[in-house]
């Protein structure tokens, strides 16, 4: 049935208008053209789809868009500030933690939720909270390391 | 409105990806618009075929013309063209490190198109770890040829001799007159250049090179992190539908009847119908995946009663006649020569690409004709399909092809291309096929499992002089025995093509690095076995049995890196030793494993891998290459394998099927070892063989339990524990 849902999408104001029970994944890349967030899986089992919801790594694809209502959605098109990357971003590219890069996209906000929660993990820690991220091309050793390096650059906090 | 640009900037430097250059933008770039000339490729060089081989399947449709694989343009920024693509392996940035260096322009002057069947030269397609170490050498050929060129023209322009310039990041130079120089750009005005050679320059020898061998950070990071690289499935059209189709419930299953109407209840929902080709479209793809669901249909389901558990007994009573592959000195006189034999039966399941973005194209006819943007490793072989399956003329089928989400042999058949195209046709409007993930499943061309019977025998000495083996339906890649011993036969029984395919259930293709998984696993495996009867330290007993040079150099090498002491096994360590040879490149691994013996789980602590792989064009790039085969590796060896039944493919996603996950990712140490005067070799592949058998040699001396099913699943590690005899 048509809603109209109000939210933030990467800081800004929009209006979804539409059936609310469709998938948060689809809105965002066919509604929105916000291509960043992918499928994978479909089931919330690969991350490759994950957008941050008020700070919070989710799976969109298990996400109706109207649970996202006067809530404040992200997506790796957001975390670029003026042309400047995101650290997380600079981190992955600067460690090579990335060949396909389908799974990029998911493991940079899923990252991004970790350290919002924990902003100093230790490396099992960061291995604990990337647990539900899958990467076929096994760039999994140089995503941990992209990480606490970003950690390190965040340190004290922001976003 | 038309899709994002793919002209991106990468720190100041534009990159086309193929994705969106029409063929009118690229001629516009390169000056050449307008200009009256004939485009396309001009009378090719004779000469050039005395030089590399343009021959067989790889090599026969390889351009002779160097302005196939090389533009030079007006702004002097020069244009790498490869039907190449990338998917994740790097050529996107090794291929122009070659380019530049064989050229003398700087490395930043360099973009690439990549696999785009209108702007690239043809290919074969993106497999067997043969970009650089065969492709590459067309490239720096052609290269060397337009250098050649490009000197006869400025000598001539310049009005010297040829003797006296030197070609030096993207101009040529007189020797000590640094004031007389013409830049590339200026000698062919971005146009083709019509000149051949009569006598072509050799490449740079290695000690020359210095752009290759250098480690250069990936080109394609920025807009893969920024979400702006564009996979098959973000491309978006004007007027585009998305298309889900109807499956059939199981392979063999046969379409009695359907009744699609149903699908229409969703408001703007579209069945579209061919026979048994039934497809719901709509503007929003997750509205057509809903609208199929309301699609009534029955099948014929054959029950075949082959399920995971039955299907080595029937691809053994289904086996073709064998093809020996390697064979030295009589088998009689070996075993009659043996003291002790070995004998084991291995098996191995079927194993999925699944690569994370699942096969996608986005197809649209503008009037004649056909352009599909594809997910796929072969741009060419898709072209063919579709314009043979949908009566298109060739030149009028445009394949583009966008960053790759993984490919790993899956996308070496692409189904979608032709199924997108059909539905582009037939309705008039952009079509967007993009499978699910238990479409991916489903329709996956699977690693063919296959079964292993060894037979190995030592003299009374200790030594291996007999090997009888004997690999059904894994493949004949890497089969050879690796090891010398005198009296051998190594019988292959079909691959994951010809003979013999039919008695698999469903399709089955390339895997990353085909057969040699299998054959590593079963051979090392067995080794160590044989090793233990011998009561000899593994590593010892291998580098008794070898010979090659390169072979012995990769197994000191990572005895040295992994700090290996001897040790008889089962020591007890946890200790894995595997070898091999893959796409010329030899690899050897260890690892260190903890194993849980009341569960069967196993830690896998640590892997050492060494590689000999020739002269190393991107050293980065080949430890990052390294470092996600012996990861993937992780998933054959220790859990992934189909399950089906009667036709059925029972896994639909990750949920039954782990892919190796962060916990699992051992500390990984690569080891390059030197090799500069050997022309490149395969470094996509190789590193993924040795892991099935580094993981069971090291479960073996943890515990003295004999691995002989992959995968090596914590039931079946339990179970071959339990069969110790203490």
């Amino acid at each position: 049935m048509t809603e109209s849902i109000q939210f933030t999408l990467n800081g800004k104001s929009v209006k979804f208008d539409g059936d609310g029970e469709r998938t948060l994944l689809w809105v965002l890349r066919i509604d929105f053209g916000l291509t960043g967030a992918k499928y994978g899986c479909g089931e919330g089992l690969c991350g490759s789809c994950t957008v941050l919801l008020d700070g919070e790594a989710v799976p969109s694809c298990q996400i109706a868009a109207k649970d996202v209502g006067d809530s404040q959605v992200t997506t790796i098109e957001g975390l670029e500030s003026e042309g400047k990357l995101h650290p997380i971003q600079d981190a992955f590219v600067r460690k090579d933690a990335l060949q396909c890069g389908f799974c990029t996209p998911g493991m940079i906000l899923k990252a991004q939720g970790l350290l919002n929660e924990n902003p100093n993990p230790s490396r099992q820690e960061i291995i604990d909270g990337m647990e539900d991220n899958l990467c076929r091309c096994g760039a999994h050793v140089r995503i941990v390391e992209a990480i606490e390096s970003a950690a390190k650059a965040m340190k004290g906090g922001i976003k | 409105m038309m899709s994002k640009q793919s002209i991106i900037d990468h720190d100041g430097h534009q990159i086309y990806l193929s994705g969106s250059v029409s063929r009118r933008e690229f001629l516009k770039r390169m000056g050449i618009l307008g200009g009256g000339l004939v485009i396309g490729f001009c009378v090719g060089n004779p000469l050039v075929s005395a030089r590399m081989k343009r021959e067989g399947f790889l090599g026969a449709g390889i351009p002779k013309d160097f302005n196939a694989f090389l533009r030079i343009g007006t702004d002097e920024r020069v244009t790498c063209l490869t039907g190449k693509i990338e998917m994740g392996q790097g050529p996107i940035t090794s291929l122009p490190q070659m380019l530049a260096d064989e050229l003398d322009v700087s490395y930043d002057a360099v973009d690439i198109i990549m696999g785009d069947t209108d702007l690239c030269p043809w290919d074969a397609g993106t497999f067997g770890s043969l970009t650089t170490r065969h492709f590459g050498i067309f490239l720096r050929e052609a290269a060397a040829e337009a250098k050649g060129v490009l000197f006869q023209m400025a000598a001539e322009q310049l009005k010297v001799p040829v003797e006296v310039l030197k070609a030096e990041n993207g101009r040529i130079i007189v020797n000590g007159q640094p004031e007389k120089q013409i830049t590339y750009g200026r000698l062919t005005k971005g146009k083709i250049i019509e000149r051949v050679l009569t006598d072509l320059p050799p490449l740079k020898p290695a000690s020359e090179l210095t752009v290759m061998g250098k480690s250069f950070f990936r080109q394609d990071s920025r807009v893969k992190v920024t979400g702006k690289a564009e996979y098959a499935g973000d491309i978006r059209l004007p007027g585009m539908l998305y298309a889900k189709i109807l499956r059939p419930p199981r392979h063999g299953a046969k379409l009695k009847h359907a009744e699609p109407s149903g699908a229409e209840t969703i408001k703007g929902a579209q069945v579209v119908r061919e026979g048994d080709f039934i497809a719901v479209l709509h503007e929003y793809p997750d509205m057509a995946e809903k609208a199929l669901a309301r699609v009534k249909a029955e099948f014929d389901e054959p029950r075949t009663g082959i399920d995971d558990v039955t299907i080595f007994d029937h691809l053994l009573k289904n086996a073709p006649a064998p093809r020996i592959s390697s064979e030295a000195g009589n088998l009689d006189t070996g075993k009659g020569q043996s003291a002790i034999t070995v004998e084991e039966t291995y098996l191995d399941g079927y194993v999925a690409h699944a690569p994370m973005e699942p096969h996608t194209a986005t197809a649209r006819m503008d009037g004649k004709k056909m352009t599909v943007w594809v997910s796929t490793q072969r741009p060419y072989g898709d072209q063919e399909r579709v314009s043979r399956e949908l009566n298109i003329p060739k030149d009028q089928v445009r394949i583009i092809t966008p960053f790759v989400g993984g490919g790993f042999g899956g996308k070496t058949v692409c189904h979608q291309a032709v199924e997108a195209a059909r539905l582009a046709k037939m309705t008039g409007r952009p079509v967007q096929v993009a499978w699910n993930r238990a479409e991916e499943f489903f329709y996956d061309a699977f690693r063919p499992a296959g079964v292993v019977k060894i037979t190995s025998g030592l003299n009374s000495k200790g030594q291996l002089v007999y090997w009888d083996y004997n690999v059904y339906f894994a493949g004949k890649r890497g089969s050879e025995p690796n090891y010398a011993i005198p009296h051998h036969r190594i019988s292959c029984y079909a691959d994951w093509r010809g003979p013999g395919v039919e008695a698999h259930p469903f399709a089955v293709g390339p895997w990353r690095a085909p057969a040699n998984n299998t054959n590593v696993f079963a051979r090392e495996m067995h080794m160590n076995l044989t090793a233990e009867k011998a009561k000899a330290d593994p590593l010892a007993f291998r580098l008794a049995h070898l010979k090659d040079k390169r072979m012995i150099g990769v197994m000191e090498a990572v005895a040295k890196a992994f700090k290996w002491t001897p040790a008889t096994v089962p020591s007890g360590r946890g200790y894995g030793i595997a070898c091999g040879i893959d796409a010329g490149t030899y690899v050897a691994s260890m690892a260190e494993v903890a194993v849980d013996k009341a569960t069967g789980v196993v830690n896998v602590k640590r892997v050492v891998c060494a590689q000999d792989m020739g002269f190393v064009v991107n050293p980065q790039g080949s430890r990052i290459q390294m470092e996600g085969c012996i990861t993937m590796g992780l998933g054959y060896a220790l859990s992934e394998e189909i399950h089906f039944k009667d036709g059925k493919i029972t896994d639909t996603n990750f949920d039954t099927y782990p892919l190796p996950r962060f916990s699992w990712v051992p500390k990984i140490e690569t080891v390059i070892v030197d090799n500069p005067d050997l022309p490149p070799q395969g470094g996509g592949e190789p590193a993924i063989i040795v892991m099935g058998g580094v993981i069971a040699t090291a479960i073996h001396d943890a515990t003295g339990a004999k691995l002989l099913q992959q995968p090596m699943t914590p039931e079946r590690v339990k179970k071959a524990i339990e069969s110790v005899r203490g």
